[in-house]
């Protein structure tokens, strides 16, 4: 894969279809040999990527969601207590290294770190930790290398492949930022959603995916707490196909399946008034 | 020193971080060299594909996409004029307007306010200059107590501490081998407490000119104290500005929140303001378990109906749900307008505004838990 344009054609035949900056930027991610940081709102497929990526590249995927309080022992390793308690109790007076690789409970990071090859990092949702994590992260990202106090700095043998997503809960640190190629997911455009759709939903009749493609896209719009995403978006257009087939006339099925799209009462109850004739106008 | 040349090809690109950081994007040396194998990595073939590796290595922020892609032009196809110039005026990135490019549109129906677009001819627009105050030392000593004064949760991270969440199993083993491996005592770890996010939510409207200024620097003082706080202003619209609060010099500051605030002394759509702010996840995210302080006076122009259905919402993400009111300083008030009649079940603590001082008690005042 030595131009973007191919990486994208891979990431096509894995099911993902990635715009031109995005595959450009996963292209430059993986020939810099530099981590990919994604942002953009829920629901517009940052996760997906990484999954397609490991996919297109044959790698497994080790995630690590992030969340508040993760820490060294949750990220990077652990150090196996009980074994080495009975460890010491059995060597007796013998010497005993309690610090060595049997002792040691890989964690995702260091399992990437350690297996570059065969393996793709995902860190998903960064803006859930706290300060003290993104500066551990730094030192991962910039040289690839974990210091282990009772060790020593493990560092890789090659670069592995990292990618680090968030939602933009909060604004990450500027040398996170730097030490990444970075690409900002938007909501794609009606055209490029509708062959999503028909991309992950099997079967979706074209008519179907452009109609729903439509009226997520005028939702979108709305001041709505939560607005659909593209998986909303499949889900939608697989009730509106299922239901279509059992034999509910057409523009009504969108309403009866509304759900799938929508899944707050609040937005549910500030749309009704409107929906009716947004989902008649873009069903039409 | 100007030994090292680069080649000719290369200049252009590296010029361009410095045109880039003379309007305010910030580049790092090492973004410019990633820069330059990225072009060449890619051939490049195209000017797309210069404009990719520029967006990619030199990771402009999404509200600056604008500005940032007037620049590009303008350094390297040339394109310099309209497009530079109007972006260049929108540069602020502070506004709800901010999350555009992300797909995200705030509330844009004919009524209802267009937060951060270009103010209409009928909304009052006037620049202010933000005196110097003489509550410096009071907000001085705030900055002194408040760090161990704001409300505090337990956090989710692991320290030392005497009442028990989990054995501090690292610290247990090392204590042991000193021992021959007999362990004699076990260390604990308990949850590091953690200061709760402070949002304000600041009425810059006409009614409340008088102490607009007041609010701003009480403002700063919280920004600085605390942890994490976000800080909104609204009136006729809705604009962040946190990031100006942020700068260390307290005039500084409130200069470029000053500048980025376009709706001063206007009418006040509280309502409209609030689902604005609530429609941003990114925004909405800053009230989950905050504490909300919002200084307003609560007289919304028109019905209310939309200003207590959000509130009720405000109400339910947030720890707490303060509001603070200038009118509360006379000893007669009580909250008789039907706005604030209607907000009343859903806040926990109704204070009065009129001075920094009670601002800060209102700020730091400890409410009971809200009942159901």
């Amino acid at each position: 894969m030595d131009r973007p344009e191919k990486l994208a054609e891979a990431l096509r035949a894995a099911f993902y279809l990635a715009d031109d900056s995005l595959a450009t930027a996963a292209y430059l991610s993986l020939a810099l040999g530099k981590p990919l940081l994604l942002e953009g709102v829920p629901g517009v497929g940052k996760t997906e990527t990484a999954k397609a990526l490991s996919g297109v590249l044959g790698r497994r995927l080790i995630r690590l969601q992030c969340y508040e309080g993760i820490d060294v022992s949750a990220a990077l390793y652990e150090w196996n207590y009980p074994r080495q308690m009975l460890a010491i109790r059995q060597a007796g007076e013998n010497p005993v290294d309690i610090y060595s690789d049997e002792f040691l409970i890989e964690r995702p990071m260091l399992a990437a770190l350690r297996a570059p090859h065969d393996a793709v990092l995902l860190i998903d949702e960064i803006d859930r930790s706290e300060h003290e994590f993104e500066a551990l992260l730094l030192e991962f990202l910039s040289d690839f290398t974990i210091s282990i106090p009772e060790r020593g700095t493990i560092s890789a043998r090659e670069r592995p492949v990292v990618i680090l997503t968030s939602n933009r809960t909060r604004e990450l640190h500027e040398a996170l930022r730097r030490r990444c190629v970075y690409h900002y997911i938007a909501y794609p455009d009606p055209e490029r959603e509708a062959r999503i759709i028909m991309m992950r939903a099997s079967g979706i009749a074209e008519r179907t995916a452009r109609a729903v493609a439509a009226a997520v896209g005028r939702l979108r719009q709305e001041p709505l707490s939560k607005p659909p995403g593209i998986a909303e978006a499949v889900d939608w257009a697989e009730a509106v196909d299922l239901l279509g087939k059992a034999g509910a006339p057409w523009p009504e099925v969108f309403m009866r399946s509304i759900g799938v799209a929508l899944k707050d009462q609040e937005d549910l109850s500030f749309m009704a008034p409107r929906l009716d004739a947004l989902l008649a106008e873009v069903a039409a | 020193m100007n030994d090292v040349l680069l080649p000719r090809a290369a200049v252009p690109f590296v010029a361009f971080a410095t045109t880039l950081r003379a309007n305010g994007i910030a580049v790092a040396p090492d973004q410019s060299v990633t820069f330059l194998a990225a072009v060449e990595l890619l051939g490049p073939r195209s000017m797309g594909d210069i404009r990719r590796a520029a967006h990619a290595t030199l990771a402009p922020p999404v509200e600056q996409h604008a500005l940032f892609d007037a620049l590009f032009d303008a350094h390297f196809l040339g394109a310099k004029g309209q497009a530079l110039e109007s972006s260049m005026s929108e540069g602020e990135d502070l506004r709800v307007q901010e999350e555009r490019a992300g797909g995200f549109e705030p509330p844009e129906s004919d009524d209802i306010n267009e937060a951060g677009e270009v103010a209409t001819g009928s909304e009052a627009l006037s620049t202010r200059h933000l005196a110097p105050g003489d509550e410096t030392a009071l907000l001085s000593r705030f900055s002194r107590i408040a760090p161990g004064a704001l409300p505090r949760r337990p956090g989710y991270r692991r320290v030392p501490a005497k009442s028990r969440v989990s054995f501090d199993l690292r610290r247990a083993l090392r204590l042991a081998v000193r021992n021959d491996g007999e362990v004699m005592r076990l260390p604990q770890l308990g949850r590091k407490p953690r200061q709760r996010n402070v949002l304000l939510l600041i009425d810059v409207s006409g009614s409340m000119k008088d102490r607009s200024d007041a609010n701003l620097r009480f403002a700063h003082a919280v920004t600085r104290a605390a942890d994490r706080c976000e800080v909104f202003t609204f009136g006729t619209r809705l604009t962040r500005v946190t990031r100006a609060l942020k700068l260390k010099d307290r005039e500084q500051a409130l200069a470029a929140a000053a500048a980025t605030v376009s709706d001063w002394d206007g009418g006040t759509r509280i309502g409209d303001a609030l689902t604005a702010f609530l429609s941003v996840p990114r925004f909405g995210g800053y009230a989950r378990g905050a504490v909300v302080v919002v200084i307003s006076d609560g007289i919304e122009r028109g019905d209310h109906a939309a200003m207590t259905s959000t509130v009720a919402k405000l109400a339910t993400r947030a720890w707490r749900l303060k509001w603070l009111t200038p009118l509360a300083a006379d000893s007669r008030f009580k909250p008789e307008t039907a706005a604030l009649q209607s907000i009343l079940p859903f806040l926990d603590y109704l204070g009065d505004a009129s001075t920094t001082e009670r601002l800060i008690d209102g700020l730091l005042t400890a409410t009971k838990e809200r009942a159901a």
